[in-house]
């Protein structure tokens, strides 16, 4: 069912449109114009002289092994931060939901990390990671594992990955918990009268019933996993040692304002567009054709 | 098949106390209606039975098996929803087979019965649908499926016809009915609807603010209410109520609106005096020359009767069921037959019987 306003005046519906378009086409369309036009151009070192060079900035990335290493560094990161903050958050949610006294407080509480900046996200993880003065850090080399995520590549992405998924299970335990809660508890009790155990209930009773929510939430983790994350590996690892923590997302920021290479830059920033516009699709193509109960 | 029984059932919420204390045996394949106001704690009687509350005080014995401490899982009892709470992600094969899958049955005998349950319910063309595909009606009939191929000793509705409309109600307590006559599964229903507590219970329990108020067959509830509660809730248009005094050595009633009725079958023990309240339904009425004088206010024709509301000479309410089209006039003379008078302690709304002989 669509229900169709229809306006008396031509000109009102585009006044009323106005604002959020030119917002859009500023910040958004412009941008994105001149980062596809940036795509097809060199410069030199200084910026005096500019050239047109079709899709050599194309071919020559997607060529680089370095891009490839980026490319692998964001699937393992994407993933795992996706993982971990899709499972925190469905564990918190299942915690939260049941009836218990201070439910309220604890909800609000495990809601704070979302509204943290990335930045102060990040200066957090280092007061515990940092291998001299972090709490976990310090213990960690006290227990002779020899920790330090400024020289081990593994180590800094655990730490990126952990700090960027922290701050996401706040965001999946919100959705995961309005998920619980519309799903009527007399379902559950005939899944009990049924002879199902609190495991198997949730497996084959809540778990299927809340696959809408989990859909949306794994294309919104990855899109947030892929672009959202720059602040968080600029604060902690600036996508060191030796570029371990390198995801598509800082590389295309090192190229363009540190290298100062716009025209690889924005071939790159090409590249995640496309990927985000990908995304988006699937997600919008399957949230449509998803059957609701 | 089972028997069931509860002993002194109390349950309270924090501080407020929705069950006082309710016994109750119910016998091998009786069904056994529970009725009453919203709020009297009849679906919280009920959860008690399916382990899904657990009561503050008292035991519930299945087959004499002590099974308050249980999980419902532990319990083998089936129990249909008023929503009916099937699973909406599953077809209504899968809705049916779910119990049995999770209780590690073979799947030849899963499917033999799910086979045996649709055929029964006549679901064997939906087999393959979701419930959002199903009519109230049919989503009816999957709960009741996936009840019957259990095979539990108890079956537990909660109000489960309360969704349909009208029509499809009487048809669905019809078939209920046959069902559990025919599988002989010993069965606990709540109802609001007392013409449901009526037509499907062996027995009924009436309930009222957490007690049990009467139990007993229907016809005995509405021939013999315990009270003047379970007198009011059985029965519509619901029985009059006249105000009165116990008078000739208890042998008769002094009405408040005037005349004096003598008991016919005999006389009542208390106090000359004794302020009582007497029951009349209205279909008892009867038009006369001579008795209460009625002056009707409001007519309701129901096609094969009417009934008449009106005031007595002294403000009390009366209502008269009449056969056939309603009388055209305004006011009514209505006799009082002794034999089908009620009679209840004023102070108490307890029915007091005649003194033994």
């Amino acid at each position: 069912m669509e229900r169709k306003t229809v306006f008396p005046q031509r000109l009102l519906p585009y006044l009323l449109l106005a604002p959020q378009l030119l917002i859009t086409a500023v910040f958004f369309f412009w941008p994105a114009a001149q980062a596809v036009w940036f795509s097809f151009l060199r410069q030199d070192a200084f910026g005096i002289r500019t050239s047109f060079v079709g899709l050599e900035n194309f071919t020559e990335l997607l060529a680089d092994p370095t891009y490839h290493e980026a490319l692998r560094n964001t699937a393992v990161f994407a993933t795992a931060v996706s993982l971990l903050s899709l499972g925190l958050g469905l564990l918190f949610a299942v915690l939260a939901d049941r009836r218990i006294r201070g439910a309220g407080l604890y909800r609000t509480l495990l809601i704070w990390p979302y509204a943290v900046a990335p930045a102060v996200a990040a200066v957090l993880w280092i007061f515990l990671f940092h291998p001299q003065v972090g709490l976990i850090g310090r213990w960690l080399n006290g227990v002779g594992l020899g920790w330090d995520y400024k020289l081990n590549g593994g180590q800094a992405m655990l730490v990126v990955i952990l700090a960027a998924a922290w701050k996401q299970v706040a965001y999946n335990m919100i959705f995961f918990l309005a998920g619980l809660q519309s799903i009527p508890p007399s379902v559950l009790e005939a899944a009990a009268i049924d002879g199902a155990r609190p495991w198997q209930r949730f497996w084959t009773i809540t778990f299927p019933l809340l696959s809408p929510t989990t859909f949306f939430l794994i294309v919104v983790n990855l899109v947030y996993a892929c672009f959202d994350t720059f602040g968080v590996i600029d604060a902690l690892t600036k996508g060191g040692p030796a570029k371990a923590t390198e995801t598509l997302i800082y590389r295309a920021y090192v190229d363009g304002r540190v290298n100062l290479d716009l025209g690889m830059s924005s071939a790159q920033s090409v590249v995640l567009m496309v990927v985000v516009i990908l995304l988006t699709m699937v997600q919008f193509r399957y949230v449509e054709r998803r059957v609701h109960y | 098949m089972a028997t069931l029984s509860l002993a002194g059932i109390e349950k309270s919420f924090g501080a407020t106390r929705v069950l006082h204390g309710v016994d109750l045996d119910v016998a091998e394949g009786e069904m056994i209606v529970i009725v009453g106001a919203s709020g009297c704690g009849k679906s919280t009687l009920l959860r008690i039975v399916a382990g899904l509350e657990s009561p503050s005080a008292g035991r519930v014995r299945i087959d004499q098996r002590d099974v308050t401490a249980l999980e419902p899982a532990e319990r083998d009892i089936a129990m249909v929803f008023q929503n009916y709470a099937l699973y909406p992600h599953m077809s209504v094969r899968e809705n049916m087979a779910y119990g049995l899958k999770i209780r590690g049955f073979a799947r030849a005998e899963i499917e033999r019965r799910v086979a045996e349950a649709a055929a029964l319910l006549e679901l064997a063309p939906l087999l393959d649908r979701r419930p959002r595909q199903l009519s109230g009606g049919q989503r009816q009939r999957v709960a009741m499926g996936r009840a019957i191929v259990r095979e539990p000793k108890l079956f537990l509705f909660d109000e489960p016809l309360s969704n349909l409309d009208a029509k499809l109600r009487v048809q669905m307590r019809a078939e209920l009915r046959r069902l559990q006559r025919r599988l002989g599964v010993t069965s606990l229903f709540v109802t609001h609807d007392q013409v449901e507590a009526m037509t499907l219970g062996d027995r009924l329990l009436v309930m009222h603010q957490g007690h049990a108020a009467q139990l007993a067959t229907p016809m005995d509830i509405f021939e013999r209410p315990a009270d003047t509660y379970v007198a009011s809730f059985i029965g519509s248009p619901a029985m009059n109520f006249l105000a009165g005094r116990l008078t000739a050595g208890g042998a008769a009633v002094a009405l408040a609106a005037g005349p004096v009725l003598r008991f016919a079958d005999g006389p009542r023990p208390g106090a000359e005096g004794m302020p009582l309240t007497l029951g009349i339904r209205p279909e008892h009425l009867v038009p006369a020359a001579e008795g209460l004088a009625l002056a009707l206010d409001l007519v309701e024709p129901l096609g094969s009767e009417s009934v008449l509301h009106g005031r007595l000479a002294n403000g009390e309410a009366l209502a008269v069921r009449l056969p056939g089209r309603p009388p055209a006039v305004d006011r009514l003379t209505l006799a009082l037959p002794p034999a089908t008078l009620q009679v209840f302690v004023a102070e108490t709304g307890r029915r007091l019987d005649p003194s033994p002989a």
